[in-house]
């Protein structure tokens, strides 16, 4: 576990769950993909193109791109994409 | 083939911060009929943050800052501005056709004036392991925070420069996490320096004055005139060396700390997001107190290509109420370059607004002097240092291809790829440029990246809808 929920006047939504690479992730409505993520402990999102090192999440604005990996089926950026019940994650980016 | 949806205006702004809010606002009361577009699914920018759905603040919890993104909100759902979220611009072309992503696919958007208000992005300067996961920005852990209601690991060091540092600090310290250390850049003389100019905001002294005392409460310790000098660890952040720093930024080379943290969060300032202006070939200057590149405007925030406005933080750093001001003073001009407000009217609110302007600009310039690049950082990168995180291009690379004739960024990217990766050149441009203006003279000299589209990645699917190539229109062969 690294990102920690507090809850100091955070009401969250329900819970729900997804999977990333077969992991079952639980996660809030309302989170990202990327902060439930970080949230269960998985900051290893992808690996870098030339030095194959692993990568996560940067700038959690959509702008680092460093957070792009397979949301059913499709290239999306993690921190744009809210966290939904059944969702398939795969833990790999464009290369 | 389906047809992509299109809409004419008489206005489009871009970006639902501060700016773009208050210029859609400004021109809709004066009679315009406009367009407001971002990415997000709601106004209010990245300070003004909306709560996604699902997450919601107790009263008690809220801010000076949520209710003033909650009053943006409202402004602009009472308004009759056409608001369009989750709206992903790429493409701008001619004067102007606005393409953009949206939910509901591929749309276009026309109007004769457009106003540019895409705010800000970070600026990280390098070190050996700044690409670890859990090393993450100083705003994107504001993020985290705020719309996401977590602190970034179960310990963490904040460092870099800026009010931000303390702001993030003692949020994470509320929010049940750890601080292990505050490491600022600044020295207490920097601050000390600043204060009169601070002391002309006494609201927002007020709010820093507090996260101080919060830290100080938590037994933080604030390291001043310090800097990450690397960051360590297998797959993920496990520690983090902190080591001294001069009055530029330069390591010396001093003792060394160690702190076993599982999270960084860092910011070296903040950078304009002028790829509009750019794009569209507006002139630009090259001014440090902004922030970096900036559009060349006039006090209303024309540029240099007609019926293009820019404001806010992407045309320079200046801070959130700064930025309204600016783009009330955009919108009103394209009211009265659209002719539906007269000369009069205009000379009259303007006198108000830049008056505010100028009391605020003390306040903005310190910051902006606190979080100001530190080009002698820039010149102690390790040479195996990654500097364009898409593409792994590490500092030697860069110099062996300023060595080999490289003397503009645009150049340099066509030799090394640094600034083709998906970023388009964001996270790694101003290091890039500051390597090459260390050999070319100046950063004028070193230019800037040439602005075309897209303008974010897009997938290609998501330009071509549902076209197919059965839609391809294949005339009748012609009779033998």
């Amino acid at each position: 576990m690294n990102a920690m929920r507090f809850d100091n006047g955070f009401r969250r939504g329900e819970t729900l769950s997804f999977s990333a690479d077969g992991v079952t992730v639980r996660a809030h409505r309302g989170e990202t993909v990327a902060a439930a993520l970080m949230a269960a402990g998985m900051l290893g999102l992808r690996r870098s193109p030339r030095d194959g090192a692993a990568r996560g999440a940067f700038c959690f604005m959509g702008v680092c791109q460093e957070c792009a990996v397979h949301i059913e089926g499709a290239l999306k950026r993690a921190c744009q994409v809210p966290a939904s019940q059944g969702l398939v994650v795969e833990l790999r980016g464009a290369v | 083939m389906a047809a992509a949806a299109h809409q004419s205006a008489d206005l489009i702004v871009i970006g639902a911060g501060p700016a773009g809010a208050a210029a859609a606002l400004a021109a809709s009361h004066a009679g315009m009929e406009v367009v407001l577009l971002d990415e997000a699914a709601a106004p209010g920018g990245q300070v003004y943050r909306a709560r996604p759905a699902g997450l919601s603040l107790a009263p008690e919890a809220s801010g000076p800052d949520d209710r003033a993104g909650d009053a943006l909100r409202a402004a602009v759902a009472a308004s009759s501005v056409t608001w369009r979220a989750s709206a992903l611009v790429w493409s701008i072309s001619g004067a102007f056709r606005v393409d953009a992503v949206t939910p509901s696919g591929h749309e276009s958007f026309t109007a004769p004036r457009l106003i540019a208000a895409t705010g800000a992005h970070e600026r990280v300067v390098p070190f050996p392991g700044w690409t670890l996961p859990g090393v993450i920005g100083l705003a994107a852990a504001t993020i985290l925070l705020k719309s996401q209601g977590m602190v970034p690991g179960r310990r963490t060091v904040v460092a870099g420069c800026g009010p931000l540092l303390a702001a993030v600090a003692a949020k994470i310290v509320a929010g049940g996490g750890t601080v292990a250390a505050v490491v600022d850049l600044a020295g207490p003389s920097d601050w000390l320096r600043a204060l009169p100019k601070l002391a002309s905001r006494p609201d927002l002294l007020k709010q820093g004055v507090g996260w101080a005392l919060k830290l100080r409460q938590a037994r933080v310790p604030v390291l001043f005139r310090q800097t990450a000098l690397r960051a360590e660890g297998g797959e993920a952040l496990e520690r983090v060396v902190i080591g001294s720093v001069d009055a530029v930024g330069c390591p010396t080379g001093g003792a060394e700390r160690v702190f076993e943290v599982d999270a960084l969060a860092v910011g070296h300032g903040l950078v304009p997001g002028s790829e509009i202006p750019r794009l569209l070939r507006a002139a630009h200057r090259f001014d440090a107190a902004a922030g970096g590149w900036v559009p060349e405007r006039d006090g209303f925030g024309r540029c240099s290509v007609a019926g293009l406005y820019a404001a806010g933080d992407g045309a320079g750093i200046a801070g959130a109420e700064p930025a309204r001001l600016s783009g009330y003073l955009a919108g009103l001009a394209a009211a009265h370059d659209s002719r539906f407000v007269d000369a009069a009217t205009v000379q009259r609110e303007a006198a108000t607004i830049q008056a505010e302007q100028a009391r605020l600009r003390g306040f903005a310039g310190a910051v902006g002097r606190l979080m100001r690049a530190r080009p002698a950082m820039v010149g102690a990168i390790a040479p195996d240092t990654v500097v364009c995180r898409c593409e792994d291009i590490r500092r030697a690379e860069i110099e062996a291809a300023i060595a080999a004739g490289a003397r503009e960024v645009n150049q340099l990217k066509h030799f090394t790829r640094c600034g083709m990766g998906p970023c388009q050149g964001r996270f790694c441009g101003e290091t890039a440029a500051e390597l090459l203006a260390r050999h070319v003279g100046s950063r004028e000299a070193a230019g800037y990246w040439t602005g075309r589209p897209p303008l974010r990645p897009v997938p290609l699917a998501d330009l071509l809808g549902t076209f197919d190539y059965s839609d391809i229109p294949v005339p009748e062969a012609a009779p033998l």
